[in-house]
């Protein structure tokens, strides 16, 4: 995609923390990202490191309290999502952007026919009839590769499996042509061979339909395949911004390289041992005012404990927050 | 996995192994039907060596597992682990076997008692299998959690003060108390994130290592298993369709479902995403209660053919530990032949 085009979503500064029993968790500090039209955006990260969290936040799906958007701009549609009233945050929700939730079976409703799912956002948003809606929502589970669909209309979810579940699921996101669609982990409950077609399904329709995505993930499997551009997150914080092939071949954070390590494939060469990454993910207790990977880096120097560090561009829009350049194996300048 | 002089003897071998668990319906509790979800698989496994065993959920995998510690009664075969038959042995004799045999479960939060300690949780086989001094019991409890890498300061703390990957080198340490010979190891690493798989994994191994243990380690995740296995086990259906080593299983499977499973696995590698082709399956598996007529796989099988509907092909071993059940070698056994004929799906 050309890179001057306007993005269709623009995060700045987006922080959440969770008020909990005993004290705070800092989840998400200062995330910026853009997204461009059209564009299939991976998120990977492990879980705690805030990647659901902020995706969340920015729709105002987060039950206020314990959580609590404290700082940040969402611009979509020249609007500030994080200030509008809630009756506008509602048009946009299901209506211009759709999101579809890792786990099928809790996200959808087990007492409401799938037809009846489906439509919902239909008349509700698109404002149409039933008669509209049903040849509509009939369309749409053909779109997304469901047999049968007039019959199926009537079924209710628990007839259908997990990876049928997860394509109505996506039927429903898709229902009012949304400009985004947000998808959090939606592949990671299902097999591996289902998973093929789900995201076989996912390239064929956002190449039809032209909208945007935003794929969260922990699957950098997943994200090798599908994915335009990459954001590394890690404790609460964008670590790596790249393009998918740049990331692969070019890893700058010692993070994300450390994690293209670790993880074993099933074909070319077999490591006798696995690469680990020593120690375990942060606990996020307060505002990070140092390197949130720094006890677990292996190129981690003093500095790493007094800053935390901002995000250096390295290439076209490639960028990592560490202060240790990767290219010349030196500390960057101060 | 630093490949172990492998030993021919078998300290395992399961023959024809059935576990059918029986559906009752209608106001009578009526029996009307079977999920057969482990239906005749038999397998070696060697001492010293992992078998690793992978499928979709549902295959059976699990199940089989655990039928091969007898946590079921089970519906038909045999079981020989270490000399003895223990397939059709009432539960009250296994007892004394029970030390020989552990198993490490998947979910590291549901398989530790929250109203335990770590000491006690560790300690618990030995307080049932041994007559150790509370002294030696204390001594034995904090060398475990040395062998595991837990800190042993924390033996006196709750599960809940400990993350995924530690909680899971908890259930490790209590599988090892008794020095077991054999360790089921049931999705082992499933529930961890990435960088702390790696790391569960390498424990595995040392422990292999230095105990000379054996392992059946049931996984879905085809690339970690090709990591850890020496040989691997493809399930489908209640069923092992393919079998072999870890380099033939990987580098030229001969099942189609194999192929499929194979090619369905994610590489990071963007590169090898554009040149690769890949083989879709359509469709979802079928249930084990009322599985298909013929291969359990003919409804899914890119390469079908009229008598995979007919009939159910034989499992057999078509190459040198290589076994296979697909009616596409059928009467080849020349192993050029075979080669052709998988190429030829």
């Amino acid at each position: 995609m050309p890179d001057g085009a306007q993005p269709v979503l623009d995060v700045r500064d987006l922080k959440t923390v969770f008020k909990v029993r005993g004290g705070e968790v800092h989840a998400v500090n200062n995330v910026s990202f853009n997204l461009k039209p059209g564009e299939l955006l991976g998120v990977v990260g492990e879980s705690g490191s805030g990647k659901s969290v902020t995706m969340m936040s920015l729709l105002g799906l987060l039950p206020t309290p314990p959580a609590d958007v404290q700082n940040g701009t969402v611009t979509f549609d020249g609007q500030d999502l994080l200030s509008v009233d809630p009756e506008t945050l509602r048009t946009v929700r299901g209506g211009k952007i759709g999101f579809v939730f890792q786990d099928p079976m809790t996200s959808l409703n087990p007492v409401y026919n799938v037809g009846m799912q489906i439509m919902e956002p239909l008349r509700k948003h698109m404002g149409m009839t039933k008669k509209e809606a049903t040849v509509r929502a009939k369309e749409l589970l053909e779109l997304v590769g469901i047999p049968d669909a007039e019959r199926r209309l009537k079924d209710y979810p628990h007839q259908f499996s997990g990876g049928m579940r997860q394509r109505v699921m996506i039927a429903i996101a898709l229902a009012c042509d949304p400009k985004v669609l947000i998808a959090d982990e939606p592949t990671t409950a299902l097999d591996v061979t289902i998973q093929a077609q789900i995201l076989e399904l996912m390239k064929d329709l956002q190449e039809r339909l032209g909208m945007a995505v935003i794929w969260i993930t922990h699957d950098l499997g997943v994200v090798a395949g599908i994915a335009d551009r990459v954001l590394v997150m890690y404790g609460g914080q964008i670590v790596e911004q790249s393009p998918t092939r740049e990331l692969f071949k070019n890893p700058q954070h010692p993070y994300t390289r450390a994690l293209l390590k670790t993880v074993p494939r099933v074909s070319g060469g077999r490591e006798a041992r696995l690469a680990i990454i020593e120690g375990q993910p942060p606990i996020l207790g307060a505002q990070p005012t140092a390197c949130p990977f720094r006890d677990r880096c292996d190129v981690a120097f003093d500095r790493c404990s007094q800053e935390n560090p901002p995000r250096y561009a390295v290439g076209a829009g490639h960028d990592a927050a560490c202060f240790y350049d990767a290219n010349t194996g030196a500390p960057r300048d101060a | 996995m630093l490949d172990a002089p492998k030993s021919d003897r078998k300290l395992v071998a399961v023959e024809n192994l059935k576990m059918h668990f029986p559906i009752h319906t209608g106001l009578f509790r009526r029996h009307t039907g079977d999920v057969k979800a482990v239906d005749g698989v038999s397998f070696d496994i060697y001492e010293g060596e992992t078998l690793g065993l992978v499928g979709e959920s549902g295959c059976g995998k699990s199940t089989c597992g655990r039928a091969v510690l007898r946590l079921y009664d089970i519906t038909d075969g045999s079981i020989n682990i270490d000399g003895d038959e223990i397939g059709s042995t009432p539960q009250g004799q296994l007892r004394g076997k029970r030390p020989t045999m552990q198993m490490v479960f998947q979910d590291p939060q549901a398989s530790l008692n929250p109203r335990m300690t770590v000491q006690a949780i560790i300690q618990e086989p030995l307080d049932e299998h041994t007559n150790l001094s509370k002294e030696e019991k204390r001594a034995k409890v904090l060398d475990l959690m040395d062998q595991v890498g837990l800190n042993r300061k924390f033996a006196g703390r709750y599960p809940h003060a400990f993350s995924g990957g530690q909680r899971q080198r908890i259930g490790i340490a209590r599988a090892l108390a008794l020095n077991p010979k054999f360790i089921v190891c049931d999705e082992p690493i499933a529930a961890l994130d990435v960088s702390i798989q790696a790391q569960v994994v390498n424990l595995l191994e040392d422990l292999q290592q230095e105990f000379g243990l054996t392992y059946l380690f049931i996984s879905h995740d085809l690339s970690m298993v090709r990591h850890i296995a020496t040989r691997v086990a493809v399930m489908y259906l209640g069923k092992i369709v393919e079998l072999a080593t870890r380099e033939a299983l990987y580098d030229a499977p001969l099942h189609p479902y194999t192929k499929a499973l194979l090619s369905a696995v994610p590489e990071p590698d963007p590169d090898l995403h554009d040149t690769m082709d890949r083989t879709i399956l359509t469709g979802d598996v079928p249930s084990p209660a009322n599985p298909p007529k013929g291969c359990n796989f003919c409804t899914r099988c890119p390469a079908v053919m009229d008598i995979c509907k007919q009939e159910d092909p034989e499992y057999r071993e078509v190459l040198p530990g290589q076994f296979v059940a697909c009616h596409h070698y059928n009467g080849i056994t020349d192993a050029a032949e075979i080669i052709a004929a998988s190429e030829a799906q």
